[in-house]
């Protein structure tokens, strides 16, 4: 069976006035049904940009340069425009951070969600709203009835989030990219959320994808994880492989930095250096390897892909071999 | 609700005081002898005196105000000293054919002003975005007279497609008979059609000015405002949701932007006010701006007071129309009694 979202070698490119930010180059990764997978990496390294692409809702800047991006055996690339638009939020959804400015300050709640529903079903007058307050209740808000002609600023941010979360899941897509879904809520509520996010994806049976710089919450979270460094995916594997063994030297360092357990913090260590310029010309090959301590003279030729295992791949000329045993 | 609009009323009438108070001072304070203007170059001293003795002007300036608050209270405007009418029949007489003016200005700038804005907000940098920018430019740096006159010459006097610019109808037709005092639609209730097309012609150039004046603050604020909503994160969350691009650019884009572009609306509804007094001199527009400025060259104290406290009360109405507006659009702006 072929994988429910393919991504092969995406380049994305930006052209500004300073020059072309060369944002996302020879991405690659697959997502199966009912799967959880986790993109993590630091701020700016390309997530977000990645998941706006899979979504076909880039940046009117941005430019595919090349790769191809199949849903469900359909290649999306093919589909822009109004056959994307269908596909979007009906079959593919996402959620976004900061959930009180993500959803329309002057709207109802009930009526962002009976939006969608109109777009996507034939739902109409009374059943459109019932169905409405279903996706209210389906996400575990109480009193759906009332919050139903709830504003956003009526509502707590986790109520928000709730809120985004009954959006993007009114149709029962497949696919549910949430692009750091907890960012501006309070640590209670945030546990609160990713369960639903986990229990919903269990009982429906959909794939989700997991934006965050977070990889403890990535780890809690998600049975894959791919690692993002400045538009390249520099390893991807199970969460758990990625944690104890992992063979990309940024991926090593991204895991020595996020506490786990009773770490203090004088124990984490920060990452030295800064991302790359993305618009630089004299670009390295491995985007790394101005960071890396690792790294030697080979490392300026083209980067390997290398398969550790079926599931574990890492891009890198001295990986830690040792530990993908 | 309706709790509400009295407690604003209640609340606008220190300001109303205040105007009452300084428009009298300030119509006092002005250059410039009603007695000697109208005892004419000729009049003697004692012919001056007498008229002043007449008009009260020769009491305190506390005693004249007692009098003149008093006769308000009254509903007693004064007459103008010109004409010999009271003044608050020359004010409702004339009032119409102002605000008639206003609103079709108004109307035409919204009409073009609001699709402009936005279609230069949704494709930035193509030609409709510069013939924005260049409006708005226009519009700010000519003044309403000046674009008037020009109007006036080109289309009456050059082109000769305009009536002439003198007042609200064609001298050869009667008004219609009275019901709103708006002669479009005084004509259309009367179904006398050729006394609303006269009207329209002979309004079409003076409305077309102000139009034009106020065409570039909205234009520029729909612009603006469209962009920042556009750029927000719920119109990222509606896209993403595969809403179509309609409802995306109406329902979650536009009536997002309108609470600035209400804002602005207001205001240049008040600049419009001010501007008519300019652009009905220009056209011989029997509004309530002509009347003022004649009656202030003439040192006509009870018609500048009385027009001055028109607006006032306009601008009270005109705010309150606002806030109602502003509810009704965005919930987080309701009125709370």
């Amino acid at each position: 069976m072929s994988a429910l979202l393919s991504v092969e070698n995406l380049s994305i490119e930006f052209r500004t006035r300073g020059g072309t930010v060369r944002a996302i180059e020879n991405v690659s990764l697959q997502l199966e049904t009912g799967e959880s997978l986790g993109l993590v990496g630091e701020s700016g390294s390309g997530k977000s940009v990645l998941s706006f692409a899979i979504l076909g809702i880039q940046d009117a800047a941005a430019r595919i340069t090349q790769g191809t991006m199949r849903f469900a055996g359909q290649d999306m690339l093919a589909r822009r425009g109004e056959a994307m638009k269908t596909l979007r939020g009906r079959e593919l959804a996402m959620i976004f951070q900061n959930p009180r400015v993500a959803l329309n300050p002057i709207r109802q709640a009930g009526h962002q969600i009976e939006d969608v529903l109109r777009r996507h079903t034939d739902l109409k007058g009374a059943a459109l709203r019932a169905r409405a307050i279903e996706c209210l209740a389906e996400v575990r808000i109480p009193d759906p009835e009332r919050r139903f002609a709830a504003y956003p600023f009526e509502l707590s941010g986790g109520m928000c989030q709730r809120v985004m979360i009954a959006i993007a899941l009114a149709c029962r897509p497949r696919l549910l990219i949430a692009d750091e879904p907890t960012t501006g809520l309070d640590a209670t509520t945030q546990a609160a959320i990713m369960r639903l996010i986990r229990d919903l994806g269990r009982e429906k049976g959909m794939a989700t994808l997991l934006i965050t710089h977070d990889l403890g919450l990535a780890r809690e979270f998600c049975e894959r994880l791919a690692v993002m460094h400045a538009g390249h995916i520099v390893e991807q594997g199970p969460t758990e492989t990625l944690f104890r063994a992992s063979a990309h030297p940024y991926t090593e360092q991204l895991v020595r930095a996020t506490p786990v357990g009773q770490d203090r913090l004088e124990n984490l260590a920060a990452i030295p250096g800064n991302l790359p310029d993305l618009r630089r010309v004299d670009l390295p090959h491995c985007r790394f390897a101005e960071r890396c301590q690792r790294g030697d003279a080979a490392c300026a030729s083209p980067l390997p892909r290398h398969a550790l295992t079926t599931a574990h791949l890492v891009a890198c000329h001295r990986p830690r071999l040792e530990a993908a045993a | 609700m309706l709790a509400t609009i009295l407690k604003r009323l209640l609340g606008a009438v220190p300001n109303l005081i205040g105007v009452v108070i300084v428009t009298f001072l300030l119509t006092r304070a002005l250059p410039g002898d009603p007695a000697a203007f109208f005892a004419g170059p000729a009049g003697t001293a004692e012919a001056v005196e007498q008229i002043r003795v007449k008009l009260g002007l020769d009491k305190p300036l506390f005693e004249q105000f007692f009098l003149y608050v008093r006769d308000l209270a009254h509903g007693d405007w004064g007459n103008s000293l010109a004409t010999g009418q009271p003044v608050l029949t020359e004010l409702t007489t004339r009032l119409p054919a102002s605000l008639e003016l206003t609103l079709v200005g108004l109307v035409v700038a919204v009409v073009v002003a609001i699709p402009l804005g936005i279609l230069a907000a949704t494709r930035p940098g193509s030609w409709i975005d510069h013939l924005c920018r260049a409006v708005a430019t226009a519009g700010v740096s000519l003044p309403t007279f000046f674009t008037g006159l020009l109007l006036a010459y080109v289309f009456y006097f050059l082109l000769g497609w305009a009536p002439s610019p003198l007042g609200r109808l064609d001298p050869y037709l009667t008004s219609p008979p009275h019901v709103t005092g708006f002669y479009l639609i005084d004509s259309l209730l009367a179904r006398d059609l050729e006394v609303f097309v006269s009207a329209a012609k002979q309004l079409l150039l003076p409305a077309l000015t102000l139009a034009l004046f106020v065409l570039a603050p909205l234009a520029r604020m729909t612009r603006a405002a469209m962009l920042g909503v556009l750029s927000a994160d719920y119109i990222r969350t509606a896209r993403a949701a595969g809403l179509s691009g309609s409802t995306v650019l109406f329902t979650y884009a536009f009536r997002n932007a309108l609470l600035p572009v209400m804002t602005t609306l207001g205001m240049v509804f008040s600049f419009l006010l001010g501007s008519n007094v300019l652009v009905e001199k220009v056209f011989a527009w029997p509004g309530i701006g002509s009347f003022a400025i004649e009656a202030l060259v003439a040192s006509d104290y009870a018609p500048v007071q009385g027009f001055v406290l028109t607006m006032a009360l306009l601008y009270v109405f005109l705010n309150l129309a606002i806030d109602i507006a502003y509810g009704i659009v965005d919930p987080r702006m309701r009125l709370h009694a």
